[in-house]
């Protein structure tokens, strides 16, 4: 598994809608088989790289690697030949799928022209196929969309993203419309598959907890930029950077025993513009750890275990402070 | 008192909101929709409720028909007593004044219930000079101290933003302070953090919690996210289909589930750093049903692993259950084959009642 080719690579992706700065020099790589899970809140920019890998959008600068292959910079022809090795699934099914096409043809699409073209009879057998390895019924396959539930269209979703078998899965907050019984359902589903087939993933999600079945690998995203990266089991266990303790500090937890004992770690809700965003550390105007520094020099990454965290905080040794234990913190309020 | 069938040795301070048997019906193209039947629910002073259950369960239609907010397509029967006035089949002037005063509402989107064209202060200021007959200028101080108890930083020069200039997380503020605005007792919030990010609703769930401590106003919070519940809510009413399936303190509900549907729910639900080790979530198959008619048996049957014949036979009332000492006061579940999981919280000896 080691010096494989990396099923993607991001080297300084930067994505600008005019003067909005959502993805700002963002590199990393997925190993083939491996998932890795970018996690951000709403309007760090984590929706538009999936939108650069797939090219639903042009980036302004930098590179985006398939498989080995530089997409970026390929036409739109060429680009075609590479379009099956990767296949995105939405948030929102309802709204991804199109509603006067029956499902059959939906899922089925993918085989209906390019490299992977089918014929018909063949096309609908590895579509009855594919429906049932997202565990649906065949009939589902002549029924539309919208006769179906949000968990239903969500496999619908992943059963057309998987018949083309991409070697990369980009799913862009695939279960957060979902209700939680749904959810876990669809998140065991594409953990399921995920394994049996081996496709590398990009999970994309604003939400730590549905990443801890999935994920091999984690970025945190805070206003375009990566503030941190490690294995799963490291940012749980280590997180080092201020605003992934934070986001771990403010998720949740199903237990009134264990919520109410947890030290509170509240950032202010106002979240600076990605049209001008902060000098130095973009984090410091929420971050309940800033100081003179953090307002002049923008923070390296410091390598942690496998990953890093890019803070001014975060020792050499790969030690820190942790916003969770030095309570009573509190900015902009 | 809330219902007849819990045992509950020690009454609640003072009842607030009482609703008993209330259901509500809708009349739509495709026939009759049964959302809510008979349900029970009370609100103490200063207490928070949580409602919780998964989507098209009855949630927002329980709390819309309090204030008398649903569609004439809805027929609501039952009783809703706030403070002894009864809300149920009350004429619109008196719920409009009811609505202004003593019950309040915040929802998921705030942009929608705020005027874009008019500073936060005037909306909060409007409020206050209809319904306590403020000065302008009177009103326009009292904004500038509910935005300050809202945490809202610099609130006098907040005081003059409109709402599109505000993040998410200022306006729910916002919309809370313009609520709090006429001291109500009761608060009802339909999934007021849903649409926040994690971090912000960390600072919503904080405003509410400090209203209740200060103002001791009762906090009515319907959400479908356990981990904002176990953050918040005294007590806990579990909704399926319309139905009250159980209700239980909040510790005792996350300890000891009873109903097949509840445990399920909390099964399902992921919690960080939970889970090391086990690789799947469990699953509750199916789907919540849209019932045209209230059928004589446990609406949660197709869904259930321990479903049998009686459970399709017949309805399963809500009945205390034991087990759990004192804590378990107060808590019901209508199950006939009840759940005996007890679950480990952490720490399980800082419960206060077990
Ligand atoms: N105006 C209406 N006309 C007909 N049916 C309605 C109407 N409003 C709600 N319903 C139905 O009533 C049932 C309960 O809906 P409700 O909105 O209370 O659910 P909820 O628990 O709040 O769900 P969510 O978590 O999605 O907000 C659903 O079956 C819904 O479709
Ligand atoms: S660099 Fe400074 S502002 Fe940024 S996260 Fe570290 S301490 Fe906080
Ligand atoms: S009454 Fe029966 S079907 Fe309903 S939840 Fe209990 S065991 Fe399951
Ligand atoms: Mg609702």
């Amino acid at each position: 598994m080691t010096d494989q080719t990396p099923a993607l690579e991001l080297e300084d992706l930067t994505m600008h809608y005019g003067p909005v700065r959502a993805v700002d020099g963002v590199s990393f790589a997925i190993r083939p088989g491996q998932v890795t899970a970018l996690v951000g809140e709403s309007g760090s920019g984590k929706s538009t790289v999936g939108r650069c890998v797939v090219r639903l959008v042009e980036p302004t600068a930098g590179t985006v690697r398939i498989a080995g292959t530089d997409i970026t910079h390929l036409s739109r022809r060429v680009l075609r030949k590479h379009r099956d090795d990767v296949s995105i699934v939405f948030q929102d099914p309802a709204g991804s799928l199109d509603p006067r096409m029956l499902v059959g043809d939906v899922v089925g699409e993918p085989l209906r022209i390019g490299a992977r073209r089918l014929p018909r009879k063949e096309r609908d057998r590895r579509v009855a196929e594919e429906l049932g390895r997202v565990g649906l019924r065949p009939a589902v396959a002549r029924r539309y969309p919208h006769e179906l539930s949000g968990g239903q269209r969500q496999r619908v979703s992943i059963a057309r993203a998987l018949i083309s078998s991409p070697t990369l899965l980009i799913a862009d907050e695939p279960t957060s419309a979902l209700d939680v019984s749904v959810q876990a359902a669809v998140l065991n589903l594409l953990a399921d598959l995920q394994r049996d087939i081996g496709f590398a993933c990009l999970f994309i999600t604003h939400d730590l907890s549905a990443v801890e079945y999935l994920a091999d690998e984690i970025a945190v995203m805070y206003l375009g930029q990566l503030v941190e990266m490690g294995s799963r089991e490291r940012i749980f266990a280590r997180p080092r950077h201020p605003y992934t303790q934070a986001l771990l500090a403010a998720a949740p937890v199903a237990d009134p025993v264990e919520q109410r004992s947890r030290t509170r770690v509240l950032l202010g809700d106002d979240l600076p513009s990605a049209l001008d965003p902060p000098s130095g550390c973009r984090f410091r105007t929420r971050c309940p750890l800033a100081f003179d520094r953090c307002a002049t020099e923008v923070p390296p990454p410091i390598p942690v275990g496998d990953g890093y965290a890019a803070c001014h905080l975060v020792r050499p040794d790969g030690t820190g402070p942790d916003v969770r234990v030095s309570s009573g913190h509190e900015v902009g309020a | 008192m809330s219902t007849s069938t819990a045992a509950r040795p020690e009454e609640p301070a003072e009842q607030v909101l009482d609703v008993r048997d209330l259901s509500v019906t809708f009349r739509t193209e495709s026939g009759t929709v049964s959302a809510v039947d008979h349900v029970d629910l009370s609100l103490a002073r200063g207490e928070i409720v949580g409602v919780v259950g998964e989507s098209g369960c009855g949630k927002s239609v329980t709390a819309m028909s309090l204030g008398g907010l649903l569609p004439g397509s809805a027929r609501v029967t039952g009783s809703a007593r706030l403070h002894g006035t009864e809300l149920v089949g009350a004429s619109e002037p008196v719920l409009r004044k009811v609505r202004g005063r003593e019950l309040a509402y915040i929802f998921q989107e705030p942009m929608s219930s705020l005027n874009p064209v008019l500073s936060v202060g005037r909306q909060i200021a409007e409020v206050l000079q209809v319904h306590e007959g403020l000065s302008r200028k009177q009103a326009r101080a009292r904004a500038v101290e509910l935005l300050a108890l809202v945490g809202i930083p610099s609130p006098a020069t907040r005081v003059d933003t409109y709402p599109h200039q505000l993040s998410g997380g200022m306006r729910q503020r916002v919309m809370i302070a313009m609520a709090v605005a006429c001291g109500p007792q009761v608060l009802v919030a339909d999934e007021p953090t849903t649409a926040l990010d994690v971090t912000v609703q960390a600072g919503i769930l904080e405003v509410l919690r400090d209203l209740r401590d200060r103002l001791g106003t009762s906090i009515l919070i319907i959400t479908h996210d356990l981990g904002v519940i176990a953050d918040i809510a005294d007590r806990v009413v579990v909704m399926y289909a319309g139905r009250v399936v159980e209700r239980a303190p909040v510790h005792e509900l996350f300890a000891r589930p009873r109903h097949q549907y509840t445990a399920g729910l909390l099964a399902a639900s992921p919690t960080p750093g939970r889970h090391a080790g086990t690789d799947r979530l469990q699953e509750i198959p199916g789907l919540v049903p849209v019932l045209s008619t209230q059928p004589d048996a446990c609406t949660f049957a197709d869904r259930c692993h321990a479903a049998d014949d009686l459970c399709r036979g017949s309805a399963p009332p809500l009945e205390p259950q034991g087990g759990g000492g004192t804590s378990a006061a107060g808590h019901v579940a209508a199950c006939w084959h009840p759940s005996t999981e007890t679950r480990t919280l952490a720490a399980t000896n800082q419960e206060p009642a077990r």
